[in-house]
């Protein structure tokens, strides 16, 4: 067991009824990279769904504009362990983008321009739980936050919600995206702090 | 400014589970075939764990995460670990 | 095995407004090489934990080793080390670690420090093996600050034995009467106060990303060999 250091908090503040288990509030937005910032220019950026016998749908910037756009307010919460409430963002809900692909698959991987990944089950991205965003707080999104594109899937940890997401396959199994292949949970629920895979 | 540090910074945990000094080390990056000490990775801390990039392309090299129960690590983007013989 | 240990601190020294010299008796040191880190681990009350490195700043002493941190602004664990860890209290820390970013006494090559702000710890953890040595070796000390009063370890560096050239270069404010206005540091710094390539120096750089980024840039541009050329970036 470790010794306690006299007086250390850390950088946490208050909790409340509204912040999972093990998580903390912050005020700010932490920036978490496992990489360089990538550059996205939107005229090359694109969104595709691929489904599980290889079926694609992509929308370039200018399609996906067009599309019928939300502005969800949502908690989200980091498996680092801040968590942020009444967070506010722009984009377009999953189900419109699914809507347009015939799948009988029941898992998802998200992907990144920079071949980061995550897998979600399809269930928990459809019924307006996850949105395709590009805009927060009524600014575009900036590029450390994920820019011009990322992921939201709030009621799992963030790391689900990819940074510069460029598109959706689907498939008949799970397959582990980055961080769930080192050692994070396939699912992540925060209420039940499912952070870690199993280990002894 | 990206937030990285040097391979260096993964002694501390890599020690914990290896006995010869991994961060001296050569490896060999499966993506371009750089050859460099594993000190010379780009380690990215500010994530859910360790990663560690080769310097020359980019491509992940290690991810490192600690849980309560394990310690996790990710090596798909090595080809090879290279060691100097013993009290060298 | 390096595991972690507890590690009463013994002492703390101001060296400027912003760093403070640590000294810690852990339970058991059995030595280290200069330029090597340990890892520092505060837990709260509630089980939080944080971790950071931080370069073993001397070579050890009658069982104590000596650490220097810099306060980062709104930082977790540099503030609370700065600040508030009472001499007589414990951190654990786990090391020496790290064997690439070292200077062993072995190597007879001249060695070129360049330092940025708290980067100086580890570079001046070799100035001081290479004293306890009694080493000839040539060293060169460039050091980029953003002050006169930022300066780490002014007194020690005001003074350095034969054979270490100290130069201090100011990014923000010079000294009254300096005849070089406050800039970043540049080719003619690392040319006036460096070694030359072709004496095929050992170089050592640390200090914040950006620094380190730019000062390895210049020495390969100098054309200073990439596999002479050793990095410790501190974030
Ligand atoms: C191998 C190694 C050796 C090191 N040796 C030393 C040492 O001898 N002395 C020392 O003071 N530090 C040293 N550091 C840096 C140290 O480990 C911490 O990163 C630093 O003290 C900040 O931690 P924090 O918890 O206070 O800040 P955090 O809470 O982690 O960060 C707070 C904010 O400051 C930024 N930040 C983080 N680190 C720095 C930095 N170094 N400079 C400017 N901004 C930063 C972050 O991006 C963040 O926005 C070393 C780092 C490494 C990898
Ligand atoms: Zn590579």
């Amino acid at each position: 067991m470790s010794a306690l250091t006299p007086g250390f908090r850390g950088g946490r503040r208050t909790v409340s009824d509204r912040v999972p288990p093990g998580q903390y509030l912050t005020e700010g937005f932490p920036v978490l990279s496992a990489g360089p910032t990538p550059v996205v220019d939107t005229g090359e950026w694109s969104f595709t769904v691929v489904n599980e016998v290889g079926e694609r749908v992509s929308w370039d910037w200018a399609a996906f504009s067009r599309l019928p756009h939300e502005s969800p307010t949502v908690d989200i919460h980091c498996v680092t362990r801040w968590s942020k409430l009444d967070t506010t963002w722009r984009g377009v809900s999953v189900d419109t983008l699914l809507a347009e692909v015939a799948t009988a698959a029941d898992f998802a991987v998200v992907h990144s321009v920079d071949g980061y990944t995550a897998n979600v089950p399809l269930q928990d991205l459809t019924d307006g739980q996850a949105w395709v965003v590009t805009g927060y707080e009524g600014a575009p999104l900036a590029a450390e936050h994920g820019g011009p594109a990322r992921f939201l899937v709030p009621h799992l940890y963030f790391w689900k919600s990819a940074k510069w997401v460029s598109g959706i396959t689907l498939h008949d199994e799970d397959q582990p995206g980055f961080w769930e292949r080192a050692g994070y949970h396939d699912y992540g629920d925060p209420w039940l702090e499912q952070r870690y895979q199993s280990g002894w | 400014m990206d937030h990285f540090v040097d391979g260096n910074a993964l002694a501390g945990s890599l020690r914990q589970v290896f006995r010869p000094d991994i961060t001296t080390a050569e490896a060999r990056c499966a993506g371009c075939g750089a050859v460099r000490p594993v000190a010379d990775f780009r380690v990215y801390t500010a994530a859910p764990g360790a990663v560690a990039r080769c310097a020359a392309c980019g491509q992940v090299t290690l991810q490192l995460v600690q849980s309560p129960g394990a310690l996790w690590l990710g090596m798909s983007g090595l080809s090879y670990l290279r060691f100097p013989p013993p009290g060298r | 095995m390096t595991v972690w240990q507890q590690a009463r601190l013994v002492e703390r020294l101001r060296e400027t407004d912003s760093a403070v010299t640590l000294v810690f008796e852990p339970e058991e040191w059995s030595g280290h090489l200069a330029g090597q880190h340990a890892d520092i681990r505060l837990t709260a009350d509630d089980g939080y934990q944080a971790v950071r490195s931080y370069s073993l700043a001397g070579p050890v002493e009658e069982g104590r080793v000596v650490f220097t941190v810099q306060r980062v602004l709104g930082g977790e664990v540099s503030t609370y080390l700065c600040d508030d860890l009472p001499v007589g209290a414990y951190v654990e820390v786990r090391g020496p670690v790290g064997g690439w970013f070292v200077w062993r006494g072995t190597d007879t090559r001249p060695v070129m420090l360049l330092a940025g702000g708290s980067g100086i710890v580890p570079l001046q953890a070799m100035v001081r093996q290479r004293r306890a040595l009694g080493s000839r070796v040539p060293f060169r000390l460039l050091y980029s600050v953003r002050t006169p009063e930022d300066v780490i370890y002014a007194d020690e560096l005001a003074r350095p034995e034969g054979g270490v050239d100290v130069a201090v270069r100011y990014t923000r404010e010079a000294p009254p009467g300096a005849r070089r206005a406050p800039r970043r540091l540049g080719l003619v710094d690392l040319n006036t106060h460096g070694w030359p390539a072709e004496f095929e120096p050992m170089c050592f750089v640390c200090g914040p990303n950006g620094f380190v980024e730019a000062a390895a840039n210049m020495l390969i541009t100098l054309g200073h060999d990439r596999h002479r050329i050793k990095t410790e970036r501190f974030g």
